[in-house]
């Protein structure tokens, strides 16, 4: 483990035991938050009797479903914009902007448009990660050297060729990038629409405990949601670190 | 010209832009015969790179016509073809043995050959020890050697080289001449070399190309008389330095016009 590693996991396990201290003490009332030993505790027990089965398959399908979507649609219409100027003129100052529209306020509409069911669920998180993945495939295909476009032309590639051989290659880092951001995005969208107005779902199962006054069940789910998102990103940064790691200079 | 392998004829080339038009090239006329290495010297922003990315299809010219084994080049790299450029255009996602199977992959060759000839053109850039190792590993000139080596497995008849030491230290442009005449000796492909230095145009060449400044025309095309066999030892010789001299005594004046200065000192005094 590298320096800077042992560095974050001290900072975060120090955090942690402030708080195991500061609840444990009463500083922090029992009211307000539990132990994080108490939610690791209750989170066990909740994965051992198969509680979470249900409401984790339900989430982590949306997520993979609008992650999926996002990526792939993100990807298609970075490409392309970057093939119309014009349509890059028009897009542009939208990406830009995307990030200010609170896309929360299109849930009832959603809901009219695609039915109660999972899809504005999907919806909402596709939305929230599709620009993070487009943003990123017009980054990297803007830095993409023309000289390797030349190296295409004169390997007779076909376009498509040229696209999956040369330039999506060398757009790897910004798409790879877009990847762990997208990731990111879809478990919010996804989890913030089931907080909600969704009946199921991690996120749901969290508002549920929030209004029963069930601290336990509340904190354990949301202690498994956030090491969940982060082991899934840190998963892709070390993926991402590795392919990476043969691109940096010796 | 006995067996001609490619030809510009009445090539111009005019760039529109925001500013107006910039008439980059020529007119010009140039034949390429086959097995020859014609190198082509001018002063910067001459046109060098557009006049081999129009013989190689990478740019339409504006005026004439490009023809390469007697077909016409449109807008398509013809088979046969090989372009080195100046910039580092290797593949940092590929490995050396990767980026130089490339081509020889995507064109749809046995993996027998394809091993074959990367191993040779490996060993023939003295790339072995770094086969395996990604670009960014390299030094500039392995990485120019890699791009070579990737042009050189495709066996092509008309070898197009745009400045391709340019990023190199003296000693190693010398050096990697010598390997370059070696490969045009083995290959017998016709090779074009642009290039901004004169010792290493006259000492590569079968034909000096001197072209002017802004539009790019030749104001002289000197043939060099050295054998086939020449190598950068070449450069100690009196018939060198002669040639050296009359091929700066040619450029200077251009070299000051593209700088602006021709009327400040006239062009043709050697110092």
């Amino acid at each position: 483990m590298s320096k800077v590693a042992r560095a974050q996991l001290a900072v975060i396990l120090g955090g942690v035991a402030l708080l195991e201290l500061l609840t444990r003490a009463g500083v922090i009332g029992r009211l307000t938050m539990i132990p994080p030993s108490e939610m690791a505790a209750h989170l066990g027990i909740m994965l051992e009797a198969g509680e979470l089965n249900a409401p984790m398959t339900q989430t982590f399908a949306n997520v993979a479903i609008a992650f999926a979507l996002a990526v792939s649609i993100g990807c298609l219409a970075g490409v392309a914009i970057h093939r119309l100027p014009r349509l890059r003129r028009l897009a542009d100052p939208l990406l830009a902007s995307y990030y200010a529209v609170p896309f929360f306020v299109f849930y009832p509409l959603l809901i009219a448009m695609l039915g109660l069911n999972r899809w504005p669920l999907i919806a909402i998180g596709f939305a929230f990660a599709v620009a993070a993945m487009m943003i990123a495939t017009l980054n990297g295909l803007d830095r993409v050297p023309r000289v390797l476009r030349k190296v295409a032309r004169v390997h007779r590639l076909g376009r498509a060729e040229e696209m999956f051989l040369v330039t999506l290659p060398a757009a790897a880092p910004h798409l790879l990038a877009g990847l762990k951001l997208a990731l990111a995005y879809s478990f919010i969208g996804v989890i913030a629409g089931e907080f909600i107005l969704s009946g199921s779902g991690l996120g749901h199962a969290i508002a549920y405990a929030y209004d029963s006054f069930d601290n336990q069940t509340m904190y354990a789910l949301m202690l498994f949601v956030v090491v969940l998102a982060i082991a899934l990103n840190s998963a892709l940064h070390v993926w991402e670190q590795r392919l990476m790691a043969r691109r940096r200079r010796a | 010209m006995p067996d001609l392998r490619a030809r510009l004829s009445g090539i111009s080339k005019v760039f529109e832009s925001g500013n107006g038009r910039v008439h980059a090239l020529g007119p010009l006329d140039l034949d390429l015969a086959a097995g020859e290495f014609v190198t082509i010297v001018g002063p910067s922003g001459c046109g060098k790179t557009t006049l081999l990315e129009t013989l190689a299809g990478l740019t339409a010219p504006t005026d004439g016509t490009v023809s390469f084994e007697g077909g016409p080049v449109g807008d398509e790299v013809p088979a046969g073809v090989g372009v080195v450029f100046q910039e580092d255009a290797s593949f940092p996602w590929l490995n050396v043995w990767d980026n130089i199977a490339f081509g020889l992959r995507r064109a749809g060759v046995a993996a027998a050959e394809i091993r074959a000839r990367v191993t040779y053109a490996i060993a023939f850039m003295g790339l072995q020890a770094f086969a395996r190792a990604y670009p960014a590993q390299l030094s500039g000139g392995m990485r120019q050697r890699v791009c070579i080596a990737r042009t050189l497995v495709l066996q092509p008849r008309l070898i197009l080289l745009d400045e391709p030491f340019g990023a190199l230290d003296q000693q190693t442009r010398l050096l990697m001449g010598d390997e370059l005449l070696r490969l045009w000796r083995e290959t017998h492909a016709t090779v074009l070399l642009i290039t901004h230095a004169i010792d290493e145009a006259v000492m590569l060449a079968d034909r000096v190309g001197v072209m002017s400044a802004r539009p790019g025309r030749f104001i002289e095309l000197i043939e060099t008389g050295w054998p086939a066999s020449r190598s950068s030892a070449i450069v100690a010789e009196e018939a060198f330095g002669k040639l050296t001299a009359h091929v700066w005594s040619r450029l200077r004046g251009e070299s000051l016009r593209a700088l602006g200065r021709a009327e400040a000192e006239p062009a043709g005094s050697v110092s």
